[in-house]
């Protein structure tokens, strides 16, 4: 199989990989990138454990094939710390105990930053319904949901 | 052919000449858009190689306009673009209602109202919407440009009407008349994150007065492809969409229906509830019809 030269760039570094045509993504960035905070959930676009940005919109990276990205900017977990400096996403993450087991935690960070990005505010009827993409099995969401309003209500805080 | 391959054609013509010397050696190819659901495809029920052409490069298929005449909708244009359009919102409320409940915001990112046409589903939710606003597929060939109507798009089970080396760029819809609105309904047994048990789609044109002088109704995942009913909309043109004319709108959704039974409802249970549907539906259209000016 020709393997296909890609350029692109992975949390704003330029980056180079040859992959399959039908490679997605994910095992892109798991297999030949090294970028292993990326999690595979389900691999059919219903869990989000997967899930990064390309050109600032979120999508799951199962259901994108390496190829498409050439020329893009893909945004992924290893990009939302500032090096040692964990994200006000992580922060409260930690702090309000919204994760066990840890498997859909980076895909919910990636998608709570998308929400907040665009909305620095949201209800919490709008955070649950714009992470009900993202699967949990053992917080039962709540911890979840107050995580991303306490982490809302301190970027707030940042930008003022 | 023993391996996949990939092609991002930058132009129609570009695009069209590929699948052309593809055809001519015989060898598959498929159109890529969102890909969400034909990745999971190329995963699980059809994994033959094929040459990937994917359609996002190229402007007809990026293009949304909601202009003097029409509206357009670029055929690879992701969900999230068409709910964050306030003037298609505006405009076609249900069809973008439809859009909004397709998946999650990931798969909003990605998925397309052409893909939602091309893989035809019979729950697939924009179709009853594009179909009860009147939407039209453009479809491109080496021959030119085809334009065919919504409801002839889908002709079964995961079967479209697009020939060997044909393209759908985008669905246009005619601009409503005056005091037109549409809404879309599906019935789910939770609030996010499923498909349709059925669905309902409809547009509703009022005179000043409040009476309803034109209609279109279009039923979803209660047959093998979405189907437009057009005994459901004579039963509410002429009428003020009292409880008595809904019934029967309903009542002919029910009949033209062929549902099955599967995991998601019994054939007993989508025929009453696709009745369901259709009334709210065009309650709704109706009152966003009278809202507008």
């Amino acid at each position: 199989m020709a393997k296909v030269h890609v350029s692109t760039s992975v949390n704003g570094q330029h980056t180079e990989f040859l992959c399959e045509p039908n490679e997605s993504l994910l095992d892109v960035l798991r297999e030949n990138l090294q970028l292993t905070g990326t999690k595979e959930g389900c691999a059919t676009g219903d869990c989000g454990a997967c899930s990064v940005t390309i050109d600032g919109t979120l999508v799951c990276s199962c259901l994108v094939l390496g190829v498409e990205i050439a020329g893009k900017e893909v945004g992924t977990i290893e990009g939302i710390a500032k090096g040692d400096v964990l994200h006000p996403i992580q922060q409260k993450f930690l702090e309000h105990a919204a994760l066990q087991c840890g498997v859909c935690t980076p895909g919910l960070i990636v998608a709570t930053k998308s929400l907040l990005d665009s909305n620095p505010k949201p209800t919490e009827e709008e955070i649950r319904y714009y992470l009900a993409g993202n699967l949990c099995r053992c917080t039962g969401y709540d911890k979840i949901v107050r995580a991303v309003q306490d982490a809302a209500q301190t970027m707030r805080g940042k930008r003022a | 052919m023993e391996s996949f391959a990939y092609a991002a054609p930058a132009t129609l013509d570009e695009a069209l000449d590929i699948l052309k010397s593809h055809r001519r050696r015989k060898v598959r190819t498929q159109l890529l858009a969102g890909g969400t659901d034909m990745l999971v495809q190329m995963r699980t029920s059809d994994r033959e190689p094929r040459v990937i052409v994917d359609i996002k490069k190229l402007k007809e298929t990026n293009r949304l306009n909601v202009g003097g005449k029409d509206t357009y909708v670029g055929a690879a244009l992701a969900g999230v673009l068409l709910t964050a359009d306030k003037q298609l919102v505006a405009r076609h409320p249900g069809l973008v209602e439809a859009v909004d409940l397709i998946g999650s915001s990931q798969i909003q990112g990605r998925a397309s109202l052409g893909g939602n046409l091309c893989n035809a589903s019979p729950a697939g939710d924009t179709i009853p919407a594009i179909i009860a606003n009147g939407g039209v597929c453009v479809i491109a060939s080496a021959n030119g440009t085809r334009e065919i109507a919504a409801e002839k798009f889908v002709v079964g089970v995961g079967r479209n009407a697009l020939k060997p080396g044909e393209i759908l760029l985008g669905i246009r819809f005619p601009k409503p008349a005056k005091r037109t609105s549409d809404a879309y309904l599906r019935f789910i047994p939770r609030s996010e994150m499923d498909i349709a048990v059925a669905g309902a789609g409809v547009s509703i044109t009022l005179d000043k007065s409040g009476k309803c002088t034109a209609a279109r109704v279009a039923i979803g995942a209660v047959a093998p492809t979405a189907l437009l009913v057009p005994a459901a909309a004579k039963a509410l043109v002429g009428t003020r969409l009292e409880p008595a004319a809904l019934q029967a709108a309903g009542a002919a959704a029910s009949d033209a229906s062929k549902p099955i039974t599967d995991k998601r409802g019994t054939v007993e249970y989508r025929r009453s509830i696709v009745a369901v549907l259709v009334r709210r539906a065009a309650k709704i259209a109706a009152e966003r019809a009278g809202a507008l000016k």
